[in-house]
């Protein structure tokens, strides 16, 4: 018995084999990674803020003088308002988007879905110099402000409400998406009218995803830095400083300042847009039977007319970006020419730099998607090494709650020390590219997570079983199985790494200009249909890349996915 | 429970115990399994089964206690240095390659010529009648096709050891039944030592060579599926498998036990208990004598229901003086058609029911049933 007892008391350490040693060293090379481009940056640019110019401890002093500036801290107080009255209008007018996508008979649903997307082609830049052509100083439509100028808060709400409405509209379609049709039934079979059962189902059933859809909308807005750039006027908010402390001013310290400060509002946005998601989980049961809308010829047709406006709007804007680029002279010379397109003239441009956007955007899909998808195969599929894993998760949460605009300066800081051995990269296209992989990981992580948690949880332990080691699994079948969203990560990510402004507008060189940062260059200049031209170059090519990617996905399903027909 | 020195077992288990934080899944479980037999393990679902059995592949190694097979101890090792071919329930298959494909998985990583392997392939896809399927892939196939794919695949590399994790629960349940045979006549041939996970009393009884039942974490019971049903070692595998009538009583001198206000003597299943003792009694249905009325040895009860189940019918009954069961269960005896017939047996019918002491098990009372 004694045998037995000591037997029992022995705790078994489970031998880590050749393979486990693998996954935990690739899992912690890419947590490094992690570390290195977004929590050492970050501490990099806390600590500056700390800091007098010749590098000294000087406490809150910087903070001090940034609330004894009411230039400096007014600008929270504007951030804010321009902030929410775009959420309002933006979570209203996408709720409404969407439930006419959803739940109505309405027609031409897929031509709508489709034009409600068109902004995430374009860097916030362009619509704000669409607005310029369109109610500037020599607008169009001018009359239409009734006297008020586009310059200020009237201009950022408009063009960030036309920026962020693709991303309040998808959050919104899955939350509707969500539904229940029993409950409709039930509520129908007591009696109930279509008011009451629209405010006791189908607010109650969306309503996680209209506050998620708040918040996104709010870290959006708040941290956006094109549109106020080009129609803020004199205006200030939070993002426009930083950028004014830095480039205008040379004042980094003030610049890292009101990094802190914008970095608040959206780690609390985003901490708070993950709790109410966390929700959202448990209240769609496996036996919910899908909502099939019915026709109702009134509510069609309102519905038609309420998409047809906005879908007017989001086209009007984008032609005139695109019209303002091919005229010879705005306003008095009204006819087509490329002249604009010929960057090379340009003070600020260059076809270098769209070439250096492509380059970008390549190295970005092709790098961040072999991190980013092997770092969550591993997280959720190695074993054991828990303290490593949730680490690891908590790290790939962290870029979403940063605004570009502060891992810009943060690399600045971080990159830029000379007693950094990585200074080497500073300038370079390989810290555009880390920046830019970092700035949208989560995203992309969170793709990856979702696809990979449809696989069965099995398929690792039959291969150990067999004998196979993880990383031939892993190429044979996770990644063939998981094509359609490692293409959809590819495709997220050249596109935003086009678009973005944020980010890479602290870290490009004359030799690595991009086209996006040219574009605020030649605004800046006063070359303003040169700059809704290279707009118009990126949001052709981030469209091509769309179209590419819906082809690609259509002829991988159909060749390497016969399995998923019958 | 356990011989320690069964010279014979393949696979030996020792105070297996596995914790997960708080909980503890299982609690210091031992048993063997010989070369070539067939065992399950049964019990309700969260019994522990499922963790025994991924202990014993090191998918989710235990907390303590030791693991041995074929004389190796490999109670620390990963899967992957273990020698075993596992089905689960969901099959796992790879739904990006064929059939062939899929069987073919482990071997063409052993460095095996590729001619050796496809006639291999075909050796196992002729085994389990698929020859005709083999370019196909998984969703294709039905879900008893399937299972048979995930099955050729866990044996195409020849696994000392067959772990099967509920591998019928997700078929219809004819298709289950049929499987069963088929699972049970390619064990016998090519003799692999199986291990297989169930909650399905029936489909253990019907397959296994030794059952293994287990209740919170701890094994209940381990016997032959004739030992298991006739000499249920505690009240908890009475009732899990098949049907048991429990009976409150108490015991009497000279070996006799008060039941529903009668005092019948049953032998030597008394043996150990005391007079005063409360204890419980435990028949199946279909072990009560039943006899017309009258006042022959037994308990006079009336028919209060009768449900007909096709080959037989399941009578309901209470004692005729009132005295009741205890416990506030139904007493339920089952009469074959032609008994019941020849009984001509009806609701309100007074009859005797007398428990054969050969048929009877007594326990001292118990906690939760």
């Amino acid at each position: 018995m004694s045998e037995a007892a000591a037997r029992a008391a022995a705790v078994i350490k489970p031998k880590v084999g050749s393979e486990d040693w693998i996954m935990r060293a690739v899992l912690v090379g890419i947590a490094l990674y992690l570390t290195v481009s977004i929590v050492l940056p970050l501490y990099a640019i806390l600590s500056k803020s700390f800091k007098n110019a010749d590098g000294v401890f000087v406490g809150l002093a910087n903070y001090a003088k940034f609330f004894s500036t009411p230039a400096l801290f007014w600008s929270i107080e504007n951030s804010l308002t321009v902030t929410l009255i775009c959420c309002v209008i933006v979570v209203t007018l996408a709720f409404i988007y969407a439930y006419a996508l959803t739940r109505t008979c309405m027609p031409l649903k897929s031509l709508f879905k489709g034009v409600a997307l068109l902004p995430i082609l374009m860097p916030s830049l362009l619509p704000a110099i669409s607005l310029v052509y369109l109610f500037g100083n020599q607008g169009v439509i001018k009359d239409w402000l009734f006297g008020h100028e586009i310059y200020g808060p009237i201009g950022i709400v408009m063009g960030e409400c036309f920026y962020v409405f693709p991303h309040v509209l998808t959050i919104m379609l899955i939350a509707m998406a969500n539904s229940d049709a029993r409950l409709y039934e039930a509520s129908d079979a007591l009696g109930a009218s279509k008011i009451k059962t629209f405010f006791t189902v189908t607010l109650p059933g969306v309503r996680y995803g209209v506050v998620s859809a708040f918040f996104v909308c709010f870290t959006l807005v708040i941290t956006d830095f094109g549109v106020p750039k080009v129609v803020g006027g004199k205006y200030n908010v939070l993002a426009t400083d930083i950028y004014k402390q830095v480039v205008g001013r040379q004042d980094f310290e003030m610049g890292a300042v009101v990094s802190m400060i914008l970095l608040l509002p959206a780690v609390f946005a985003f901490a708070a847009d993950r709790i109410v998601q966390r929700r959202q989980v448990a209240l769609l049961s496996a036996r919910a039977v899908p909502f099939q809308p019915r026709k109702n010829p009134a509510v069609d047709m309102g519905m038609l007319a309420f998409c047809g406006a906005i879908g007017l709007v989001l086209v009007s804007v984008l032609a005139m970006a695109c019209f303002a680029s091919f005229a010879k002279f705005w306003p008095y010379d009204l006819t087509l020419s490329l002249k604009h397109y010929n960057f090379d003239l340009m003070d600020g441009g260059s076809w270098s730099a769209y070439h250096n956007s492509i380059e970008l955007a390549a190295w970005t899909a092709v790098i961040g998607t072999a991190m980013v998808f092997t770092g969550a195969y591993l997280v959720e599929k190695s074993k054991g090494f828990h303290s490593g894993r949730a680490a690891m998760q908590l790290l790939c949460m962290v870029p979403m709650a940063v605004p570009g605009l502060v891992l810009g300066l943060a690399y600045v800081f971080f990159f830029n020390a000379p007693n950094n051995p990585l200074n080497v990269l500073y300038h370079t296209m390989p810290i555009l590219v880390i920046c830019t992989v970092t700035h949208f990981y989560t995203v992309a992580h969170l793709t990856a997570v979702t696809a990979l948690k449809q696989l069965d949880a099995e398929f690792e332990s039959v291969s150990r079983s067999l004998k196979v080691p993880f990383y031939k699994t892993f190429f044979r079948i996770t990644v063939p199985v998981c094509m359609p969203a490692i293409l959809d990560i590819s495709m997220y990510l050249f596109v935003n790494a086009m678009t973005t402004v944020s980010a890479v507008v602290f870290l490009y060189s004359p030799d690595t200009a991009l086209a996006s940062i040219a574009i605020l260059n030649m605004d800046d200049a006063g070359d303003v249909a040169p700059a809704a031209a290279m707009g118009m170059m990126i949001v052709a090519t981030a469209a091509g890349v769309r179209l590419m990617h819906a082809g690609l996905t259509r002829g991988i399903l159909a060749r390497t996915q016969a399995w998923r027909t019958r | 429970m356990v011989n320690d020195n069964d010279e014979g077992a393949y696979l030996r288990v020792r105070d297996l115990t596995k914790k997960f934080g708080e909980f503890t899944a299982l609690r210091n479980v031992s048993l063997d399994v010989r070369e070539g037999e067939f065992v399950c393990f049964l019990g309700p679902s969260g019994c522990g089964k499922t963790t025994l059995l991924r202990a014993i592949a090191g998918l989710d190694i235990q907390t303590s206690g030791t693991v041995e097979q074929a004389g190796r101890d490999i109670s620390a090792l990963p899967p992957q240095n273990r020698d075993f071919g596992i089905v689960f329930q969901s099959y796992a298959l790879f739904p990006n390659l064929t059939v062939k494909r899929n069987v073919a998985y482990g071997l063409e990583n052993r460095r095996m010529p590729r001619a050796e392997v496809a006639a291999r392939v075909a050796e196992l896809l002729d085994l389990v009648g698929l020859t005709a399927h083999g370019d196909k892939y998984p969703a294709q196939l039905s879900g008893g096709q399937q299972q048979r794919v995930a099955l050729a695949r866990a044996l195409a590399t020849s696994p000392g050891l067959l772990l099967l994790d509920e591998p019928l629960s997700a078929l219809d349940a004819k298709v289950r039944v049929h499987l069963r045979h088929e699972i049970k006549e390619l064990q016998d041939k090519i003799g692999v030592t199986t291990v297989m996970v169930t909650h399905d009393q029936e489909e253990a009884l019907a397959m296994a060579d030794r059952i293994v039942v287990m209740n919170h974490g701890v094994i209940e019971q381990i016997g032959t599926p004739e030992e298991i049903y006739a000499e249920p070692a505690t009240p908890f595998v009475a009732d899990f498998i098949g049907t048991t009538n429990f009976v409150d009583g108490e015991v009497r001198p000279g070996g006799r036990v008060a039941v529903a206000g009668v005092v019948i003597d049953f032998g030597s299943a008394v043996d150990g208990l005391a007079p005063g003792d409360k204890v419980t009694v435990c028949i199946r249905p279909e072990d009560v004598r039943v006899s017309d009325g009258g006042s022959g040895p037994g308990i006079a009860v009336t028919v209060t229901d009768v449900e007909f189940l096709g080959s037989f019918h399941r009578c309901h009954v209470e004692p005729v003086n009132g005295a009741g069961f205890g416990r506030g269960v139904d007493f339920m005896i089952d009469l074959s058609a032609g008994r019941a017939r020849d009984l001509d047996i009806r609701e309100g019918m007074s009859v005797t029911a007398a428990l054969p002491p050969e048929f009877v098990r007594i326990y001292r009372p118990m906690g939760g049933v």
